[in-house]
C-alpha cells in the first residue's frame, strides 16, 4: 500500500457570478452524482405527494355524505386507482430510493454508487413512468369515452382489465408506466446491493455498517425478487390485451385468481420494500435523539432479514375471501402471524434503545415517537386481519383501508418526515425551522388520527372499499364525515412542511457538519457534502466512528 | 427550551386520548346506539357467530398487547426525556441483552401459536360443507346485479334473496363477467364470485328479517350500487314465496300493448319473463318483478316513478349501468311500465 | 494559507471494479430468474387446461439439435474467455464468433419451429392456453437470446478491430455470465415445455 502525504489547500468560497440557469439545469439533467439524483427522486416524490393528496381529498369530499354528487362514479373510480398507484409507485418508492441514493454512499464512506450511469438511467426510467401514467389523463381514449385515467384499482384485478371490460387504453397506461418504472426500480436495487457489498470503506465489515445501510441492503434484495413478478404479470396482461393471449381470459379457461397470486407475490413484499427503509430511518434517528447506541444491533439485522424472508411467503392473506382451501388459508394465517414476531422484536429494541436515554423531542424524534405508537396499532390491526375468518368480514372493507394507511402514513410517512428533518441540514447546510416542524407534527398527527382512527369503524359496520357513494341508514355517515375533516388538518400539516422546506433553504440556521451530535460517517463531511463526498476515504473501527472520535476514552470498538 | 418541555409534557395525555378514541370506537361499534344493519358484531347466523367469537378472542389478545406495549412507550417517552437541567453527559450505553431478546421472542411466538390454533379451528368449522338438507341457491354475479337460482325448486329471480329461518342455505357463487363478492355481514363473512372459479358458502339465519349487504369486490363503474337484500322468512312464508316465484307470468289483457312493445324492442334480448317469448339472460329475470321491494339491485324503491325513470334512462339512477336507455317515446314508455307493473 | 497533512491509503481498485460488475450481473440474473419463474409457473399451471386446439403432444417436436447448439455455445464462450485471459486474442475472436454462430443457429431453429407451428399446425398465441403460454415462455427466452447476441455481436466487432485485450477479460467474462444464464434458462424451459409438458 502506497502512502503519500499531501497538503490540502484551504477551501475557498466559490467566487464569481452564479452560473447561468441553463448551465445549472444542464448539470442536474445530466448528473450521475448520487446526491443530486437522490434530491431529484425526493423532489419528484414530493410533487406527486401533493397530486395524490388532491386525489384523496376529492374522494373524501365525495364520501363525506351519502349520495353526494361531487364527482361521477367514473371519476371517483379513476381517483382511487390513481391515488393508490401514485402513492405507492411515484411517492413512496422514489422517496425510499432517493434517501438510499443520497445516504448510502455517504454512510459507507464511498464517493458514489457503484454504477453512477445506471443510477441516472434508473431515475429517469422511473420518472418517465410517472409522467406516462398521468399522460393517460389526456392521452387515453377509447370507445364511449371510456378512456382517460385508469380506473381498475391499483391492483388491477383480472378480468376487469381485459379488453372486454376495460375498453380503450387506460389500463395500458397503468401497465406500461409501472413496467417502465419497475425496471428503473430493479436498476436502482442492483446499484444499492453492489454499492453496499463492494464499496465500503476500510474497516467497515458488514457487521460494522450503520443499520440504515443494512436495512436498505435487505430492501434492495426484496425489490429484485418482488418487482420482477409484477413485471412478468404485466407482460402477460399486455400479451392478453394486445396479442390476444389468454393468461387471464376466463372464457378460454384462464384464471383470474392467478393474476391475484402474481400480483400479491409482488404486492406483499412491496410493502416491506416501503417499510424496511422506514425502519432504517427510525434505527438512525432514535439512537441519536435518545443519546444511546441502538439496542441489539445483531438482532435488529437478523429480524429484518427474517421479515424479508417470511414476508415473501404471506402474500395470499390478501386473498382469504377468494375461496382457497382451508389448508391454504391456514398456511397463510400462520405465515402472516409469524412475520409479526420479528416485527415486534424490532419495536421492543427501539423501546429498549430509548430506555435509560435522554430523549430530545426535536422534530425528527417527535415523528419517530409517532411512528412507534402508530406502527404498534397498525401491527395489531394487521394481526386481526391475519385471522382469516375475521378477514372474511374485514377484508375489502374500510377496516383494511384504515389498516394499510395506518402503516403507510402513520408508520412509513412519519419516518420519512423524520428523515427529512434529520438529514435536511446535511443536504442543504441549513436547519429546518423547529417551530414550524413541531407545528407540522401536531397538525398532521391530529389530522392523521381523526381520519384513520375513525376510518376503522365504517369497516366494522360493513362498508366495503372502492365505492363512490353509499346508502344512508347504514350508520356510516358520521364516521365518513369525521374522516374527511381529518384531511383538512393533514393538508395543513403538509403545507406547513412544504413552507418549512422552502423557508429553511433560504433562511434556516447554518447547520455545520454535525448539528445533531450524531455518530455515522455522513456527519464527518461538510453540509452539503462536496461532490466527491470525502476528501479522504475514511477508515472505521466500529459502528459509530464519530462516537469513537468524540469519546476516545470509551470507544465503541471496545464493546462490539 | 421552554416550548419543548411544554409540548413533551402534553405528549402522554394526547397519546392517552388517541388510545381512548381507538378503544371507544371499537366498543361503540357493538352498542345498540350505533345501530347499523350491517354491523359485523351483530351476527345472526352460525358462520357470522363463529367469526364474532374468534374476533373477540383476537381483540382481547391484541388489546392486551396494546396496553402492555403502549404503556411501555408512554412510560419511556415521559420518564427518559431530556430534562431542562440536563448536564449533557451521555447516558450509559447499553448495546443489547440476550436474555431480554429471548424473552421478547419466545412470548410473541407463544401468542402466535395460540392465535393460530384458535383461527385454524374456526376456518375448518366455517369452510365445512353445508348439511344435506340445506336449501340450495346458485348466485351468479353480474355487472351490476345479482342473479339467484334455486335449481331444485325451479325458481329464477334477481337482486332479492329469500331463505328460510333456522335452516341452512348453501350458496354456490359464480360470476358471469368480472370479480364480485357476496357480503352480508350479519349472516357470514364475504366470499368472492370469480369467473371460472366456483365458490361455495352457507348461512343459517336464526332470526326472521331483512339483512343488508353489498358487493365487496370492485367490479366496475357501478360497484357501489350492487346492493344485497336477504329476506329471512319463516318456513311457511318461504314455501309460499317459492311457490309464487315458480309460476310463469300471469298474462293480462290490460297491458298487452306494453307487452307487445316489450317483445318487439330489444328488451327481450336481455330480460326473461317466464311463459312469454322473452328469454334473455343478460339482465335480471322480470317474471315477478313486482314482488320485489326494490329495483336496480336495491338502490331504488320499486314504485311507479322509479320504474318509469329506470326504463326511460337507467343512467339517471345508476350512471354506468349496462342497461342502455332504449329511447322510448312517452306513450311507449308508459305502456311498457304498465306492462311490467302487471308482473307480480 | 494553512495546510492540513493527511495520509492517504491507496485503495485497491483493480479487484473492486470487476467484483462490482460481476455482482451486478448476478443481481440482474436474480431479477430475470424471478421473471422467468413466473412464466414457468403459468406454463405449468395451465398445462392440460386448454379448452381446445392443438396439444403439445400433437405438435411439439423436441428441438435436440438446436438445444445442443445453444448449450455448446456456453462451452465455446467459456473457451473464448479463457483464451482472452491468456492474451490469445486470435483464439478469443474465433471462439467468440463460434458462440455467436451457435446462438444464431438456435434462434434460426426457433424461427423455423414457429413457422411450422403457425402455418402448418395452426397454433398461435391466440389459439388456446397452450399457445399463449408456449409462445410467451419460449418467446421471452428467445428475446433474451437476441439481446445476448446483440451484445456478443458488439464485442465481436470490437474484437475485429483489435480493441479487445487481456485487460478486458473481466468485463467480457461478466457478459459471458449473462450468456450462461440464458443457457440455463433454456435447460429449464426445455424440461418444462418439451419433457414435462408433453
Amino acid at each position: 500500500m502506497a502512502t503519500d502525504a499531501i497538503t490540502l489547500p484551504e477551501t475557498q468560497e466559490t467566487v464569481g457570478a452564479k452560473r447561468p440557469l441553463v448551465d445549472r439545469f444542464h448539470e442536474w439533467i445530466t448528473t450521475v452524482d448520487h446526491k443530486q439524483l437522490g434530491v431529484m427522486y425526493i423532489l419528484y416524490a414530493l410533487a406527486f405527494l401533493l397530486v395524490g393528496g388532491v386525489e384523496a381529498t376529492i374522494m373524501r369530499i365525495q364520501l363525506s355524505a351519502p349520495h353526494k354528487d361531487f364527482v361521477s362514479p367514473q371519476v371517483f373510480n379513476r381517483m382511487f386507482t390513481m391515488h393508490g398507484t401514485t402513492m405507492i409507485f411515484f411517492v413512496a418508492m422514489p422517496l425510499v430510493f432517493g434517501l438510499a441514493n443520497y445516504l448510502v454512499p455517504l454512510m459507507i464512506g464511498a464517493r458514489d454508487m457503484a454504477f453512477p450511469r445506471l443510477n441516472a438511467f434508473s431515475f429517469w426510467l422511473s420518472a418517465f413512468g410517472g409522467i406516462l401514467l398521468y399522460f393517460s389523463l389526456v392521452g387515453a381514449n377509447g370507445l364511449y369515452g371510456a378512456g382517460n385515467a385508469p380506473d381498475v384499482g391499483w391492483f388491477a384485478y383480472a378480468p376487469l382489465t381485459s379488453h372486454t371490460f376495460s375498453v380503450g387504453h387506460s389500463t395500458d397506461f397503468w401497465t406500461l408506466s409501472l413496467l417502465v418504472s419497475g425496471f428503473g426500480s430493479i436498476g436502482t436495487a442492483i446499484n444499492i446491493i453492489v454499492t453496499i457489498l463492494c464499496l465500503r470503506c476500510p474497516g467497515m465489515k458488514l457487521g460494522k455498517m450503520p443499520l440504515f445501510v443494512w436495512l436498505n441492503l435487505v430492501m434492495a434484495g426484496l425489490v429484485i425478487l418482488a418487482v420482477s413478478p409484477l413485471s412478468a404479470a404485466q407482460i402477460m396482461l399486455s400479451i392478453d390485451r394486445y396479442l390476444g393471449g389468454h393468461f387471464f381470459d376466463t372464457q378460454a379457461g384462464g384464471s383470474a385468481v392467478i393474476w391475484m397470486h402474481f400480483f400479491w407475490i409482488f404486492g406483499h413484499p412491496e410493502v416491506y420494500v416501503l417499510v424496511i427503509p422506514a425502519f432504517a430511518v427510525a434505527s438512525e434517528v432514535i439512537p441519536v435523539f435518545s443519546r444511546k447506541a441502538i439496542f441489539g444491533y445483531p438482532v435488529m439485522v437478523a429480524a429484518t432479514v427474517a421479515i424479508a424472508f417470511v414476508g415473501m411467503s404471506v402474500w395470499a392473506h390478501h386473498m382469504f375471501t377468494v375461496g382457497m382451501s382451508s389448508n391454504a388459508n391456514a398456511f397463510f394465517v400462520l405465515s402472516t402471524m409469524a412475520v409479526a414476531v420479528p416485527t415486534g422484536i424490532k419495536i421492543f429494541n427501539w423501546l429498549a434503545t430509548m430506555w435509560g436515554g435522554k430523549i430530545d423531542f426535536k422534530p425528527p424524534m417527535l415523528f419517530c415517537a409517532g411512528f412507534l405508537f402508530q406502527f404498534l396499532l397498525a401491527g395489531l390491526t394487521g394481526i386481526m386481519l391475519s385471522a382469516a375468518p375475521f378477514d372474511w368480514q374485514l377484508g375489502n372493507s374500510y377496516f383494511v383501508v384504515a389498516h394499510f394507511h395506518y402503516v403507510i402514513v402513520g408508520g412509513i410517512l412519519f419516518c420519512l418526515f423524520a428523515a427529512f428533518y434529520y438529514w435536511y441540514p446535511k443536504a442543504t447546510g441549513r436547519m429546518c425551522n423547529e417551530l414550524l416542524g413541531k407545528l407540522h407534527f401536531w397538525l398532521f398527527f391530529i389530522g392523521f388520527h381523526l381520519t384513520f382512527d375513525f376510518m376503522h369503524v365504517p369497516g366494522l359496520l360493513g362498508m366495503p372499499r372502492r365505492i363512490y357513494t353509499y346508502e344512508p341508514g347504514r350508520g356510516w355517515d358520521t364516521w365518513n364525515l369525521i374522516v374527511g375533516i381529518g384531511v383538512v388538518f393533514q393538508a395543513a400539516g403538509v403545507l406547513v412542511f412544504a413552507a418549512n422546506l422552502i423557508w429553511s433553504y433560504f433562511s434556516g440556521k447554518i447547520a455545520g457538519n454535525d448539528p445533531w451530535d450524531a455518530w455515522t460517517l455522513e456527519w464527518t463531511t461538510s453540509s452539503p457534502p462536496p461532490a466527491y463526498n470525502f476528501a479522504v476515504i475514511p477508515s472505521v473501527k466500529s459502528r459509530r466512528p464519530l462516537w469513537d472520535l468524540k469519546h476516545p476514552e470509551d470507544p465503541d470498538w471496545k464493546y462490539e | 427550551m421552554q416550548s419543548t418541555r411544554n409540548i413533551s409534557a402534553k405528549l402522554p395525555p394526547l397519546k392517552a386520548l388517541s388510545i381512548l378514541f381507538f378503544l371507544a370506537s371499537t366498543c361503540l361499534a357493538q352498542s345498540p346506539t350505533l345501530s347499523s344493519p350491517t354491523n359485523i358484531f351483530a351476527p345472526a347466523s352460525t358462520p357470522a357467530k363463529a367469526i364474532f367469537g374468534l374476533s373477540l378472542f383476537v381483540l382481547v389478545i391484541t388489546g392486551g398487547i396494546f396496553v402492555v406495549v403502549g404503556s411501555l412507550l408512554a412510560y419511556v417517552v415521559v420518564k427518559f426525556r431530556k430534562r431542562k437541567d440536563d448536564d449533557s453527559r451521555e447516558p450509559a450505553q447499553v448495546y443489547g441483552s440476550n436474555q431480554v431478546e429471548i424473552a421478547w421472542t419466545v412470548i410473541p411466538i407463544l401468542i402466535v401459536v395460540v392465535l393460530f390454533m384458535a383461527t385454524a379451528r374456526v376456518i375448518a368449522n366455517v369452510q365445512k360443507a353445508a348439511p344435506d338438507n340445506a336449501v340450495h341457491v346458485t348466485v351468479v354475479g353480474h355487472q351490476f346485479w345479482w342473479e339467484y337460482r334455486y335449481p331444485g325448486l325451479k325458481v329464477v329471480t334477481a337482486n332479492e334473496l329469500h331463505v328460510p329461518v333456522g335452516a341452512a342455505t348453501e350458496i354456490k357463487l359464480f360470476s358471469a363477467d368480472t370479480d364480485h363478492s357476496f357480503w352480508v355481514p350479519r349472516l357470514a363473512g364475504k366470499t368472492d364470485l370469480i369467473p371460472n372459479h366456483p365458490n361455495v358458502m352457507w348461512i343459517d339465519p336464526q332470526e326472521v328479517g331483512l339483512y343488508l349487504g353489498q358487493c365487496a369486490q370492485y367490479c366496475g363503474t357501478q360497484h357501489a350500487k350492487m346492493l344485497l337484500r336477504v329476506y329471512v322468512q319463516s318456513q311457511a312464508e318461504f314455501d309460499h314465496w317459492i311457490q309464487q316465484q315458480s309460476q310463469p307470468a300471469q298474462s293480462s289483457n290490460a297491458a298487452s300493448e306494453g307487452q307487445r312493445i316489450f317483445e318487439a324492442t330489444a328488451c327481450v334480448n336481455c330480460h326473461a319473463v317466464a311463459g312469454t317469448p322473452a328469454l334473455g339472460r343478460f339482465g335480471p329475470d322480470l317474471t315477478h318483478l313486482m314482488s320485489r321491494d326494490t329495483i336496480a339491485a336495491g338502490i331504488a324503491e320499486n314504485n311507479h316513478e322509479s320504474l318509469r325513470l329506470w326504463i326511460q334512462d337507467p343512467s339517471r339512477l345508476k350512471p354506468g349501468s349496462l342497461m342502455p336507455a332504449m329511447g322510448l317515446n312517452e306513450h311507449d314508455l308508459n305502456a311498457v311500465t304498465a306492462y311490467l307493473e302487471t308482473l307480480r | 494559507m494553512s495546510a492540513a497533512t493527511v495520509t492517504i491509503h491507496e485503495p485497491e481498485l483493480q479487484w473492486r471494479a470487476s467484483a462490482r460488475g460481476r455482482l451486478g450481473m448476478y443481481c440482474l440474473i436474480a431479477a430475470e430468474a424471478a421473471i422467468f419463474t413466473i412464466f414457468v409457473v403459468a406454463y405449468l399451471f395451465y398445462m392440460g387446461k386448454s379448452h381446445s386446439g392443438p396439444t403439445p403432444q400433437q405438435v411439439l417436436h423436441v428441438p435436440i439439435l438446436f438445444t445442443i447448439c445453444l448449450l455448446s455455445s456456453s462451452l465455446t464462450i467459456h473457451l473464448a474467455v479463457r483464451s482472452l485471459r491468456k492474451s490469445k486474442t486470435g483464439a478469443f475472436a474465433r471462439w467468440w464468433f463460434l458462440t455467436l454462430f451457435l446462438g444464431t443457429t438456435f434462434l434460426a431453429g426457433t424461427v423455423v419451429e414457429w413457422r411450422h407451428l403457425i402455418y402448418d399446425e395452426g397454433l398461435t398465441i391466440q389459439t388456446n392456453l397452450f399457445g399463449t403460454t408456449y409462445y410467451s415462455l419460449v418467446g421471452l427466452h428467445a428475446f433474451h437470446v437476441l439481446m445476448g447476441l446483440l451484445a456478443l455481436g458488439i464485442v465481436w466487432l470490437f474484437a475485429m478491430f483489435g480493441r479487445v485485450k487481456r485487460e478486458h477479460a473481466e468485463r467480457v467474462d461478466t457478459l459471458a455470465l449473462y450468456w450462461h444464464f440464458v443457457d440455463t434458462v433454456w435447460v429449464v424451459v426445455f424440461l418444462v415445455v418439451y419433457v414435462i409438458g408433453r
